[in-house]
């Protein structure tokens, strides 16, 4: 269990960077509430560093499968009419989105 | 007038294979009682009259043919999460407006292969995340019993609307107790099966190592009915289980003699509403009555439960919620400079509060420097929790506890104090984590007359194990067939009711 | 001072699947946008992916053709980061088991061979296609889920020739395997690189940088030359490398720092919770290995054995699996002729001379390509699948010549000219009125004339200038439309020109 220590040692969260690796765009109302809330959160699932997991192996899966593969068979997929009435934004046969820069 | 809304599904197809009923009327009925009961209850985020009215009109039209189906014509309310084709599926968030499902997930489809008619969306915590319906976008759904108490959640419109005979069963989703929650909550029946039992192709994802599809219904025979349909292997899931699916109805006996009850003594603690333990301790009687042993079991990583649940299920959510991105479906904000932009604030202004504080705990504790400390620990004391619940098994063939340490509290009681909330489903989260299957069964009410559910927990599975404990307790008591009192002063059936929905 | 460069190579190979890595919808390239896209592709909510097998089967292959170790526990990963030509906004790759660990691939460059050691390869999938469009990018989904394989080179290669003949040689083994079309038009080899510089004889790296999505050899190899020659030329200002990515500008030949606004990538790796782990048995990659196809080197020996041809022959013909393909094709025309015309022949030395002809047959289809056909190619910048000339007509075609019925100057006329339009050597000879002239009483009546019209040159042979014999040989041959037999025409004259002169 090794933290890193440079990050660690600010003990809290840090709300406006995790929020920008996640995309979200936070107000100073929300980044107070979120900073409390998480700090309580945070501390609280801490306990389970105490949890002695030596020689346990994590678990990923609730189930023990292995192998699901697919034939290499096509299956016909949406229609475009379809997909780009979902879409915000299109020109008819792509997507649009604000200039990629 | 008619009170077909109040059906059961066995009910219903005993009654429209009889003709004493059709489809359309069994639809029309409910319809009415949805117009009546909505503007107090807010069960639903859309019903589609048109739609349904249609199909209950093709139900009985192809049951005039001769034909028939197990569900044939008899209406199903799906919590707002599952994809049916044609339909919308907000989540209940702001940033899925617009989208219009262009698939069926496979358990509706399977439903829909049985003549199912596909009524309404429930409403439900944002993407499935709460305990109390209160963090949908759109509104709060009212508990039945009392109207200023939580449903429960994260599937509280379809508890009320079974509760409440606004449906005649529904399907909710459970990663953290969210069937078995508001099922308990709202006084009817809600099973979450083994992981991998239903196909998960379609349910717009929360936590994927942890979601299922359950029913939530008026009996345990419906549940055994519904889940029958839906269970089994899907190739579009490569987490569904390729297990043969039991004749779940078969396995519904009376008496639980021979079958040995473990009750965890991590479950029976301080903190525990004394109503509701007086509650499922008299159930435990009941159940020994029908000739049940009960054994002591411990489930001693039970008070990491909690955290190892938040840690994982968050985490998941972070990568599963990324996809809403106003680029292919759903929100997009007006003038974004460049894509960074466009993310950000289409996000920001799409998810709720809840929502956002799940992505960055998720975010955060997969994050370099974190990873291991958090997450990967999570997933090791994950791997302790199932060896508790198997080693248990050994011990006995389901166990009881408790759903919720409390039975519904006041609406805004817990909103603002997230860290409480989510520790209201420490009862819950073990068997979700280890891939268990669960029942919840109203097993009677508090002294301010709050349903109060009990909870079987099997191995995985092995839902005939708790459909047969959860049977023989419902059908010995009568707590499943009590009728919430919001249904009655306020209702005018006969009026023509032009509430907005 | 010297300075010595280190590159890594991590080559991205999309891989010939008929469907994408983890949906059921199609492949093809260049099909109208959006039109083969489907909730899974297009990370719709609900979607779930399912994992092809035969891409799962190409990697292992690639991994069993390089001599990787096949890993015993292999599983799939979420790496998250945004990007709008991502639908899921995480990719699925894999992050700490990858289908294949270590291997390597033999390469030559400036007249050296070298071993470029693997640090592994794994699978993943493609991501969409953007276009800038006015004021806003267009994304086309078709691309996005196309399985594409990962090969990870260690930092082994120590110049950009060493680089473009590492792809080189990738390359001709996914061909090989029939592991990907490595068409480079349509994006099917992509690559990213690693390089770094440090004064000879340091044993210390330097501190890298990374030029992204090349996907042309010719850009790895140009983008290399100027990123080592820009390191080197930093370090000689006493300046310092910064670790950062770089684009290389094709237009101006220069790699560009992509300054971003965005914070260092975290990419939170976690395994994906949809998919389900790889564990393959070792029957499973037995029952593969038996499938691995001839690899170039093997290929390169069996040549020699089987044809009798000179190694160099055989290395040059192996190094593209559609040439040596068409050499053995070639020979096999050539073997089923000889063997027809052998069982017509009446005369058992007839036979004998074919059997000896047999011998040469395959190292006179073998100097065929090696020289006019490599030539040809080049020039019209063609791959040998595209040529008219099919192997059953150069077979034909060095029969004939064999046979004396064309001269060798007339057979490369024909190659040339089957080389564009394709057909039968033996019809276009007739047609074309190309058949040699080897008939005495028409050479010697050509040659008489000859000397008759150029008395000059006769004389001039006579008085000791050999020289004067190959202009008549000349006249002698553009009286005969270039059909006449050379060796005959030559021998003719001299003996008229000694004897007359005795």
């Amino acid at each position: 269990m090794v933290l890193d220590s440079g990050r660690d040692a600010v003990k809290t969260i840090d709300v406006p960077y995790v929020a920008h690796l996640a995309r979200l765009t936070l107000d100073d109302k929300e980044i107070r509430d979120f900073q409390g809330q998480l700090d309580q959160i945070v501390a609280y699932v801490k306990i389970i560093q105490q949890v002695d997991v030596s020689g346990v192996e994590p678990m990923a899966h609730a189930v023990q499968i292995r192998n699901v593969f697919r034939k290499d068979e096509e299956r016909k997929g949406l229609d475009r009419d379809v997909v780009l009435a979902n879409a915000p934004v299109h020109d008819g046969e792509q997507f649009l989105v604000p200039k990629i820069v | 007038m008619s009170e077909w809304n109040q059906l059961t599904v066995h009910q219903c197809r005993e009654l429209l294979e009889r003709g004493t009923c059709s489809s359309r009327q069994l639809v029309e009925n409910l319809i009415e009682v949805i117009h009546a009961l909505e503007p107090n209850l807010g069960a639903y985020l859309s019903v589609d009259e048109e739609q349904a009215l249609r199909q209950a009109d093709a139900a009985d039209a192809l049951r005039r043919q001769g034909k028939t189906a197990r569900l044939l014509g008899i209406p199903i309310a799906v919590k707002d999460v599952i994809n049916v084709a044609g339909q919308p599926c907000t989540c209940a968030s702001r940033i899925l407006e617009g989208y219009r499902s262009p698939y069926d997930a496979t358990a509706i489809a399977r439903l829909r292969a049985e003549g199912a008619v596909f009524l309404g969306r429930t409403n439900m915590d944002e993407f499935a995340m709460g305990s109390t319906t209160e963090n949908s976008a759109f509104h709060i759904t009212r508990n039945p019993w009392n109207r200023e108490c939580v449903p429960g959640g994260s599937s509280g419109g379809s508890g009320a609307a079974v509760a409440a005979d606004e449906a005649i069963a529904a399907l909710g989703t459970d990663t953290g107790g969210s069937v078995r929650l508001p099922a308990s909550f709202c006084g009817c029946v809600g099973l979450k099966p083994s992981y991998g039992r239903v196909s998960r192709y379609g349910l717009t994802a929360f936590a994927s190592s942890l979601d299922q599809i359950g029913p939530m219904t008026k009996d345990v025979r419906d549940a055994a009915i519904l889940l029958g349909i839906m269970a089994g292997h899907d190739s579009r899931d490569s987490t569904s289980v390729a297990a043969p699916v039991p004749d779940y109805q078969a396995a519904l006996q009376r008496d639980l003699s021979g079958m040995k009850l473990g009750l965890p003594r991590e479950y029976f603690i301080q903190g525990l509403d004394p109503d509701v333990e007086a509650g499922v301790q008299e159930a435990i009687r009941q159940c020994e009555r029908l000739g049940a042993r009960i054994v002591d079991v411990s489930l001693p990583m039970t008070p990491h439960a909690v955290a190892a649940y938040y840690i994982i299920a968050s985490a998941e959510a972070s990568a599963n919620l990324a996809r809403f991105d106003g680029v292919r479906y759903g929100l997009r904000v007006k003038d974004a400079v460049d894509p960074m932009d466009m993310y950000q604030r289409t996000r920001a202004m799409g998810f709720g509060p809840e929502v956002k504080r799940r992505i960055i705990l998720g975010t955060y504790v997969l994050s370099s420097g974190y990873h291991d400390a958090y997450y990967l620990n999570a997933q090791k004391v994950r791997t302790l929790i199932r060896r508790d619940l198997e080693q248990a098994f050994q011990a006995c063939d389901v166990l009881l506890t408790p759903v919720a340490p409390t039975a519904a509290y006041r609406i805004g009681e817990k909103s603002q104090n997230p860290l409480q909330m989510y520790l209201g489903d420490i009862f819950a989260v073990p068997a979700s984590l280890a891939g268990m299957c669960a029942l919840s069964v109203p097993c009677g009410f508090t002294s301010h007359r709050l349903p109060i559910g009990l909870q079987v927990i099997g191995p995985a599975f092995c839902e005939e194990r708790i459909l047969r404990a959860g049977y023989a307790y419902e059908q010995t008591t009568a707590w499943h067939r009590q009728k919430p009192p919001v249904m009655a002063p306020e209702l005018h059936l006969t009026d023509k009711n032009d509430n907005e929905l | 001072m010297n300075y010595s460069a280190t590159i890594g190579l991590e080559v991205h190979v999309q891989l010939a699947t008929r469907t994408k890595m983890f949906c059921a919808c199609n492949t093809d390239f260049g099909s109208p946008p959006n039109t083969h896209v489907c909730p899974v592709c297009l990370g719709y909510p609900g979607a779930l992916p399912v994992i092809n097998e035969e891409a799962v089967r190409l990697t292992v292959m690639t991994g069993l053709m390089l001599g990787s170790e096949i890993n015993p526990f292999s599983k799939f990963d979420r790496k998250n980061y945004f990007y709008p030509d991502m639908p899921k906004n995480y990719q699925i790759s894999q992050y700490d088991r990858p289908l294949c660990i270590g291997g390597a691939v033999a390469i030559e460059a400036n007249g050296v061979a070298k071993t470029i050691p693997l640090t592994r390869i794994h699978l993943e999938e493609d991501v969409a296609k953007n276009m800038h469009v006015r004021n806003a990018s267009s994304i086309d989904f078709n691309r996005a889920g196309h399985p594409l394989m990962e090969v990870v080179t260690e930092p082994e290669l120590d110049s950009s020739e060493e680089a473009f003949a590492f792809l080189q040689a990738l390359k001709q083994i996914l061909l090989y395997g029939g592991i990907s079309p490595c068409n480079l038009e349509e994006g099917n080899l992509r690559c990213d690189v690693n390089c770094s510089v440090r004064p000879a004889g340091q044993p210390a790296l330097g501190v890298k940088t990374e030029i992204k999505n090349l996907n042309t050899f010719k850009g790895v190899f140009q983008s290399l030359q100027y990123e080592i020659k820009r390191q080197i030329a930093v370090l000689e200002s006493g300046g310092t490398i910064v670790q950062e990515t770089r684009r290389w500008e094709t237009e101006t030949g220069i790699t560009e720092s992509m300054r971003s606004k965005e914070a260092a990538h975290d990419y939170r790796y976690f395994p994906d919770p949809d998919l389900m782990p790889v564990v393959l048995s070792s029957e499973q990659i037995e029952c593969w290995k038996a499938l691995l196809p001839e690899l170039p080197r093997q290929r390169c020996d069996r040549l020699v054995r089987q044809y009798s041809i000179p190694p160099y022959d055989a290395r040059v013909l192996s190094a593209d699996k559609a040439m040596a393909d068409y050499f053995e094709e070639a020979c096999r025309y050539y073997a089923s002729s000889q063997a027809t015309r052998s069982a017509h022949a009446v005369a058992p030395s007839a036979a004998a001379g074919d059997e000896k002809l047999a011998k040469t047959g395959p190292k006179a289809i073998s100097n065929w390509l090696m020289t006019e056909m490599l030539r040809l190619l080049s020039e019209k910048g063609i791959d040998i699948d595209q040529a008219a000339i099919r192997p059953k007509a150069l077979a034909e075609l060095v029969r004939l010549a064999e046979a004396q019925v064309v001269n060798s100057n007339t057979a490369k006329d024909v190659f040339a000219a089957l080389f564009e339009q394709g057909g039968d050597p033996e019809l276009w000879v007739k047609q074309k009125g190309l058949v040699q002239v080897s008939d005495a009483g028409a050479i010697e009546a050509m040659v008489e004339k000859a000397m008759a019209d150029h008395p000059g040159s006769v004389a001039d042979f006579r008085a000791g200038k050999s020289a004067a014999l190959q202009f008549l040989v000349g006249q002698v041959m553009r009286a005969s439309k270039g059909k006449a037999h050379p060796q005959r025409v030559q021998e003719l004259l001299k003996k008229k020109l000694t004897t007359t002169a005795n």
